[in-house]
């Protein structure tokens, strides 16, 4: 069964875009990465899915309930962090997270506890006094203490030291394997790529790739780093080019034979050839492959 | 439940400040009265006689020298207006400090749905009238109690129905307000407050704006009137909570399609 499932959704705020015919499947129980640029649309997408906001057109459903009908069944499965964790002012941690539990009519004292222990949150302080790292920490206390089948976390390493993310995509990991499905949409591919089975990558409101992270790494380009000098004017399909004292260093799409044959009569110090990361299939798909899909 | 206790708690110092400070005012008042009596027997004749300045607050149809005429014309200002200062800012406030505080996101993304957010935040608002008005009424009549004069009890209670009336057709009609709004809108709130007491104002002193009691909350509200009379307007008044219920009907249909920014 699908998790998340869109048809042609589409959002314009008046004539602005939010998202395009926006096409898309999450499977139940994937860790699933949303990958785009600020501004691409995936808080709207988030949030028309969260049913905050109405889409223009196409249709979205969460277990194969349809959003707009079901919106309140759908949200009592669905733990959401948003980008910005901002909390009524003049309360304090513990009150937040119990208020969160008394709106789902549920007792969730206990893996609140076990949450905050974890992510090291003191709960005894107000909401407006706690740094923009540890207002996350009670969105994620909030959005998890109900164990939900379906996470949807909208940037959420944001303000977090890096220790405290390790923590957190632990938890992630534990959820996911419990069942829970994850849906991360970030910005921070590193992330994308240690976490996530598959992603899709939006660009401009569209979806213009969506595989397993995997295969996404994975294209026809290889990234060769050479060093001392050698002369390249005999190859073509290069690109990132990247000049520096010791060498140089390039994606390269063309005939791996070609490369060999180029470089035979070369004398090079050392070469390397690796696959790319996500990163720079990322910079490929928003520089210059955007049209493709 | 959750959200009207939740929505109580978070405005309960704003509702002790209004509830203490026009209660404070009304007590005082009525304190000064005894002292003021004596000599308000040459005063009432001043005021009787100013022409369209004595038509506009009502002083023509009262005798200022006696308890309830002059219990109509201080409850006619501080709690008139204070109340429907109160009733505006509350009413609203409400919906749009969701968006305006950014909190809408956490609250609307639990599994309540709105019309069950719109209505508990309409009865929240609703509730701190009625607290607030409960209050002073019972602070007020024992202040009567206290400077040994007898309890007018109909005039008073009228006085005090008239107005808690009045707060609740503005406190429905800035509710629809608080709807369309996103960001405040605590202005427009005191502004209309403000706005529906001149109209009145305005119909008092002449006969060729009469018309505007059919606008304002403050026409059937009118102190003078309702101790002269001993009877609140009710063609007015009904007028009045129908011109609240479009308000709140209005909110209704805004919020359940509204997109949360």
């Amino acid at each position: 069964m699908n998790a998340i499932e869109t048809v042609g959704l589409t959002k314009y705020y008046g004539k602005s875009r939010g998202i395009v015919d926006l096409s898309l499947a999450v499977e139940e129980g994937e860790f699933f990465g949303f990958i785009g640029p600020n501004g691409a649309g995936k808080s709207t997408t988030v949030r028309t899915l969260l049913g905050l906001i109405k889409s223009s057109g196409g249709s979205a459903k969460i277990f194969g309930k349809d959003i707009s009908e079901n919106r309140q069944e759908i949200l009592s499965e669905v733990g959401y962090l948003p980008s910005e964790a901002i909390f009524y002012s003049g309360m304090r941690v513990r009150d937040v997270i119990k208020f969160s539990a008394d709106l789902r009519k549920k007792d969730c004292r206990e893996e609140a506890e076990r949450l905050c222990e974890r992510l090291e949150l003191d709960t005894n302080k107000k909401v407006e006094e706690l740094s923009f790292g540890n207002r996350k920490k009670v969105g994620i206390v909030c959005a998890l203490q109900h164990k939900p089948r379906l996470c949807i976390l909208d940037e959420p390493t944001g303000g977090l030291d890096p220790l405290m993310q390790r923590e957190f995509f632990s938890i992630l990991k534990e959820r996911n394997a419990e069942g829970a499905t994850i849906f991360l949409s970030s910005h921070v591919l590193s992330e994308i790529q240690r976490n996530c089975s598959r992603a899709a990558i939006i660009r401009e409101g569209r979806i213009i790739a969506c595989d397993s992270v995997e295969a996404l790494s994975k294209t026809s380009a290889k990234r060769v780093r050479i060093e001392g000098k050698a002369d390249l004017s005999a190859l073509s399909d290069l690109r990132d080019m990247q000049v520096s004292e010791e060498g140089v260093s390039f994606l390269y799409g063309g005939d791996i034979n070609l490369l060999i044959s180029a470089l035979a009569g070369q004398k090079i110090e050392d070469i390397s050839v690796s696959e790319p990361d996500l990163e720079e299939i990322f910079m490929h798909y928003y520089l210059d492959g955007g049209n493709e899909k | 439940m959750t959200v009207i206790k939740h929505e109580l708690k978070q405005s309960r110092i704003s509702l002790l400040v209004w509830t203490a400070s026009i209660a404070f005012l009304f007590a005082v008042c009525i304190f000064l009265f005894p002292e003021m009596k004596g000599e308000m027997e040459g005063v009432s004749e001043i005021f009787a006689s100013m022409g369209s300045f004595t038509e506009a607050f009502g002083m023509d149809r009262i005798n200022f020298g006696t308890l309830t005429g002059f219990y109509a014309v201080e409850c006619g200002n501080i709690l008139g207006l204070g109340g429907a200062f109160f009733a505006a800012l509350c009413a609203v406030s409400v919906l749009a400090k969701e968006e305006k505080e950014r909190t809408a996101e956490f609250l609307l993304t639990h599994p309540v749905s709105r019309a069950k957010i719109v209505t508990d935040k309409l009865v929240s608002v609703m509730l701190q009238i009625l607290i607030m008005n409960a209050a002073i009424y019972v602070i007020s009549i024992g202040s009567i109690a206290a400077i040994g004069e007898e309890i007018p009890w109909k005039e008073v209670s009228l006085l005090h129905l008239a107005y808690l009336i009045l707060q609740v057709e503005l406190a429905g009609i800035c509710f629809g307000i608080s709807a369309f709004l996103r960001r405040g809108g605590l202005g427009l709130g005191l502004g209309l407050a403000a706005v529906m007491y001149f109209l009145n104002i305005i119909a008092n002193i002449s006969d060729s704006a009469e018309f505007l009691k059919y606008v304002t909350p403050f026409g059937y509200a009118e102190g003078s009137d309702i101790v002269a009379n001993l009877s609140i307007d009710w063609k007015l008044a009904v007028l009045g909570m129908v011109y609240c219920v479009i308000g709140i009907a209005a909110g209704y249909v805004k919020y359940l399609k509204k997109d949360i920014a």
